[in-house]
């Protein structure tokens, strides 16, 4: 193991490697990542493999943007040979509620203005996306056509390699056990293969990014939440798009290899790393997503999971510093959508840490937003 | 490499060769939680009980350990593939 780094970025899911690699790309100079278990085995590796511009804050939508743009050409931007499963076939979000449908309506006029083309589609039209879709209840949706699904672990392993072709060093089965200080700055990183001496830290630890914040004396208000998850045998292409209902807090895709991926949030879900599968989610989930998608009744469920969002008071990524603590970075609280995020989030992260003028405006996601109290209240996560 | 690992099937569920096995091993691919993320081995409807022994044994070649050494990935629920439709309606009667 390497005894000294410029940067440590802590973490091996999606967006610690992104940003690993954009920092080497910028010439960051040594740049190491260090991973507990292996590459995308935490919350990247189970997420729901979904991307959308559907946002209801200015902030998101633009984030997402950029994300997809650069997902549309990965494999080509990172110079690999990998293939990152990268399907536009939409989301449909169907309202249910009065309250829902002006909501939606509020946020077609934000996606409008910063140039997302999604549109109100009548509960007849939902048809012509989705033939099948018990439309009863369904006062209307928004879709975005341009909304669709790429695969975690490629898109990991293509960062990854993509950062390892420029000399980062990516060391897995490797946990940090302290991050030491001494007169405000960062001196080492001790981890379970050997210290590692830097001044400058990422933490991207996603549920576990609390508990890395501590380690200098920062509390972060990010919390991990379990939530569910379950996939079908493949079949033969039948759902277009992302099926995402908030009245039933339900998602649901079917991904190119052909499987269908769906999960639930859970509104009353405890703060806690439990991330064991339940019966009942199993129940709730079949019983939900087969009354709006009746002919799934049929498929085989082969496989059920759970992984952890880090979750952030107001559902929107922290992603900065700290004035106490210049060169111990954040870039955790994604809520659910670090995956999609992670390519144009890396890019700003390696900027922000090497001082550079970011891409896009992004000091005001820095932690002191809660004391300020500049939230951006992101209202549609499931 | 050689026609014959080219030819034999791992993973009948995924159609995966035992050619693309050896090549996620000489990428640094080392357990099998890694090489089934990589190329969907032991996620499909078998859930692994065709392949995931014959990967064991692949592995525990290349890298010198015993079978018994190299660490099983995470068995997940339900044990047997389950019809959606089998599961409506549990709620309420219990």
């Amino acid at each position: 193991m390497v005894k000294t780094a410029d940067v440590v970025v802590i973490g091996g899911g999606v967006v610690g490697c992104s940003t690993a690699y954009n920092l080497a790309k910028l010439g960051a100079g040594k740049v190491v990542v260090v991973e507990k278990k292996y590459l995308a085995s935490g919350a990247t590796g189970r997420c729901g493999a979904g991307m959308r511009l559907q946002w209801g804050t200015e902030t998101n939508c633009l984030l997402a943007k950029e994300s997809l743009r650069m997902l549309a050409h990965l494999p080509e931007m990172l110079n690999v040979d990998i293939n990152i499963e990268f399907h536009q076939n939409g989301y449909l979000l169907p309202a249910y509620t009065k309250s829902m449908v002006e909501q939606f309506k509020k946020n077609l006029v934000l996606q409008k203005k910063l140039g997302i083309k999604s549109q109100w589609l009548s509960a007849e039209e939902c048809l012509d996306v989705v033939p099948f879709m018990n439309i009863k209840g369904v006062l209307g949706a928004t879709f975005c056509k341009e909304d669709g699904h790429c695969n975690p672990f490629k898109v990991t392993e293509a960062y990854a390699t993509a950062a390892r072709n420029l000399g980062v060093e990516i060391y897995t089965d490797t946990e940090v056990l302290d991050v030491k200080t001494q007169n405000g700055q960062i001196v080492v990183v001790k981890t379970t293969n050997g210290d590692i001496a830097t001044n400058t830290v990422v933490n991207a630890a996603g549920g576990y990014a609390k508990n890395v914040g501590r380690m200098v004396g920062l509390e972060l208000p990010i919390f991990p939440e379990r939530h569910e998850i379950l996939v079908t045998e493949p079949v033969e292409p039948l759902l277009g798009p992302m099926v995402m209902s908030f009245h039933h807090n339900l998602y649901c895709q079917q991904s190119p290899h052909g499987s269908f991926i769906m999960g639930i949030g859970h509104p009353n879900e405890p703060e806690s790393f439990n991330t064991q599968s339940s019966w009942q989610f199993l129940c709730d989930m079949a019983e939900r997503v087969v009354e709006i998608l009746p002919p799934l009744a049929k498929l085989n469920v082969i496989r059920q999971w759970a992984g952890l969002y880090d979750m952030s008071p107001d559902r929107t990524p922290i992603m900065g510093n700290t004035p106490e603590l210049k060169h111990f970075f954040t870039a955790a609280g994604f809520s659910g959508h670090g995956f999609m995020l992670s390519p144009i989030s890396g890019q700003l992260m390696a900027e922000m840490v090497l001082g550079n003028t970011t891409t896009f405006p992004i000091q005001m996601f820095d932690v002191g937003r809660f004391e300020r109290g500049e939230l951006f209240a992101e209202p549609l996560v499931v | 490499m050689d026609n014959n690992a080219e030819n034999t099937i791992i993973c009948r569920c995924e159609d995966i060769t035992l050619a693309d096995i050896h090549r996620r091993i000489a990428k640094g691919e080392h357990s099998l939680e890694e090489i089934k993320r990589s190329c969907r081995c032991g996620m499909g409807p078998c859930q692994g009980r065709n392949c995931t022994p014959l990967i064991a044994k692949e592995l525990a070649t290349a890298t010198g350990k015993s079978i018994a050494e190299v660490t099983l990935p995470t068995f997940r629920p339900p044990t047997a593939a389950i019809k959606m439709g089998s599961l409506l309606g549990v709620k309420k009667d219990g």
